[in-house]
Parts: structure tokens; C-alpha cells; sequence
């Protein structure tokens, strides 16, 4: 695949112009400082693939996006989890790196981008959400690192100085806060439904009032993030 | 204060110390012109324009294994977009840290 890198900070292109020339299927034609530039190499020449961020000055990723008429592959690459959910609006992105990028997560981001056909608008953010890849929460217990599937996870509770996460397997009691796993949870999964609680919204059962009910646990939600959550919901 | 190091670096060169020099290099080079754009845009209160300076260099905050520096900063950019400046002397000297380690660098 013939790709292009769009960021305007060096440190970024070159680490990713470095990842990619680790990956025989990658080649770099050029690499932009910024996504003006870019537009005017894509109208005179074809690739098949962007690195490209997010957050630039004056034309962010996303504007630049829009001037694409037929746009290719795009992997966006941010330092910003928050614009995931806007990502996945786009038929023609394939994933999301957030920086620092690491060699395990960039590989599997071309592996994507090798079998992905851009779609049509109207079912990308069904397909997006189907397929993408949450990937793995690593927490501390014990001294030991211990992975976690992010998908599975289903409730985190708020425990004084403890947070419990509930999975389909199993429970884990880790020393941190929910402001700390809210940060590393994907928005298109998890939502804080109470400042104590975190529901994976895939998981709901039912919905009563105030309260949700999560595999067997009735969580509250607070009157102030209920319009969120309900805005997530697909309502008949 | 926890400090600076090349794990990142390391892990995704493969061991191409050119490429791990070449890295740090523009780190030196780009670090410097950063900072002085978010000392300057804070001084004259352009708090969003600082808070994407500070977006920048969470970066290379998280490429030199600074985890708890990266959530220091990661607070500090949302403050600067509500226009509060709290996390000000803490950010500074996460700035000052790396500048230090990277002068002692070859």
C-alpha cells in the first residue's frame, strides 16, 4: 500500500514513517507538515493510504477529510481518545491510533486497512463499532499486570481509594480511580452513568427511572447524565 | 520527579540506533520551539491556543515514559479550556524536567 503521513509535528511523522518502514507492505511516498499541502499532492497523485491527525492548526484532520471527494484509507493518529466517536462517522477511516503509538497496535491497524474496503456512509458506524478493536486494559494487582478484554468489562464501581471492575469472567478489585479508567475506556462502549459507577452500554438489560439494570447489578444513574445515556440508546 | 527515559523509544526502534538518535534529535530540535509557543501564548492568556501547546507536548511527554507527567498534562490541557491555569507550576516543571534530560543527552 502506498501511504502518506500528515502531522504537523515531526516527532509524530517520524516515528510513524519509522513504523512503517518496518512493515514491508507499507511505503511512504511523502510525508506533510501540514493538510493543505496534502490536498494539493492527492489532486495529482493516487495512494492508498493516510496517517493522519487529528489535531492541526487552522485545518484539523477532519476538515481535511471533507474536502476529499473519494478519499482513501485513513488511520487517524491522536494524542486525543475523545474523537472516536466523530472517527467512526467517516466510511473511509479503518482505525484510530492514539500516541504514543506502539509496534503491536500499528500492525494491527495495517492488517485492518489490508482487508478494509471503504463502505458506504450509511452503514460505516454500525460496521466501525462491529468491528473495531477495543484492545486490552492492563491492571495492577499485586504486583502483576493482568490483562483484561475491554469488551467484556460490563460495570466499574467506585470503591473509596479502589475501583471494581466486573467482567463476564471475572471481578477485579484494582487501586485507582474512576476518573483514571473512564480516561482509557473507549466512549463508544462505556459511559459514567453516576459519579460512582461506569456501565458498558452494550450490556444494558433494561432501563427503570433512574436506574439501569447491567447483567444482574442495578446501577443508578444521576439525573444529570441520564440524557446522555439516553441519547445512546436506539429508541424505537 | 519521575524521570525522563527511551523504553518507547527502544521498544519500537528494534534496536536501529540511528534511527533512536535521529529520533532525539528532532525531539531536541521540536521540544525548545513548543515550549516557547505555550510560555508565550500563556503569558498573554490565550488559554485555548496554550491548551493545544500543551496538547502537543503531551506527546513527547508520553514518548519519554512519563505516565504520571502525561496525566498532569492531560488535566492541565482540560483546565486551559475552562480557561483555568491550576496546574500551571506542576506543568512547568514537568517541562523543565525534560529539558534538563535533554541536554544531558548527547
Amino acid at each position: 500500500m502506498n501511504c502518506i503521513i500528515i502531522d504537523d509535528e515531526a516527532t509524530a511523522r517520524a516515528i510513524i514513517s519509522q513504523l512503517c518502514s518496518n512493515t514491508p507492505s507499507i511505503h511512504v511516498l511523502e510525508e506533510f507538515p501540514n493538510a493543505i499541502q496534502a490536498i494539493k499532492y492527492l489532486n495529482q497523485n493516487e495512494i492508498d493510504l493516510i496517517f493522519l491527525d487529528i489535531h492541526m492548526p487552522d485545518f484539523t484532520g477532519f476538515d481535511f477529510i471533507d474536502t476529499l471527494k473519494n478519499p482513501p484509507k485513513i488511520i487517524l493518529t491522536t494524542s486525543d481518545v475523545n474523537f472516536a466517536i466523530q472517527a467512526f462517522e467517516y466510511a473511509c477511516i479503518v482505525d484510530y491510533l492514539v500516541k504514543p503509538i506502539h509496534l503491536e497496535r500499528f500492525q494491527k491497524a495495517i492488517k485492518k486497512a489490508e482487508t478494509f474496503t471503504v463502505a458506504s456512509t450509511e452503514n460505516a458506524v454500525s460496521e466501525k463499532l462491529e468491528g473495531a478493536s477495543f484492545g486490552d486494559l492492563y491492571v495492577n494487582i499485586d504486583r502483576r499486570l493482568i490483562k483484561i478484554d475491554i469488551p467484556s468489562i460490563y460495570l466499574v464501581e467506585a470503591k473509596g481509594d479502589y475501583i471494581h471492575v466486573k467482567t463476564e469472567d471475572k471481578n477485579y478489585t484494582v487501586h485507582s480511580t474512576l476518573k483514571k479508567i473512564e480516561e482509557k475506556l473507549p466512549d463508544e462502549l462505556f459511559l459514567k452513568v453516576h459519579r460512582s459507577f461506569i456501565i458498558n452500554t452494550t450490556k444494558i438489560v433494561d432501563i427503570e427511572d433512574n436506574s439501569v439494570l447491567i447483567k444482574k447489578d442495578v446501577i443508578p444513574v444521576s439525573r444529570s447524565n441520564r440524557p446522555e445515556l439516553m441519547k445512546r440508546l436506539n429508541l424505537l | 520527579m519521575e524521570k525522563p527515559n527511551l523504553t518507547y523509544i527502544e521498544s519500537m526502534s528494534g534496536g536501529d540506533k540511528a534511527f533512536e538518535e535521529k529520533l532525539l534529535s528532532i525531539i531536541k530540535t521540536e521540544f525548545p520551539q513548543e515550549k516557547e509557543t505555550y510560555y508565550n501564548n500563556l503569558a498573554d492568556k490565550k488559554f485555548k491556543e496554550t491548551a493545544e501547546n500543551v496538547h502537543k507536548l503531551k506527546h513527547k511527554i508520553s514518548i519519554l515514559g512519563l505516565e504520571k507527567s502525561y496525566e498532569v498534562a492531560v488535566a492541565f490541557e482540560n483546565n486551559l479550556l475552562q480557561g483555568n491555569t491550576d496546574l500551571n507550576e506542576e506543568f512547568n516543571s514537568i517541562l523543565t524536567n525534560i529539558t534538563n534530560y535533554l541536554d544531558q543527552q548527547p
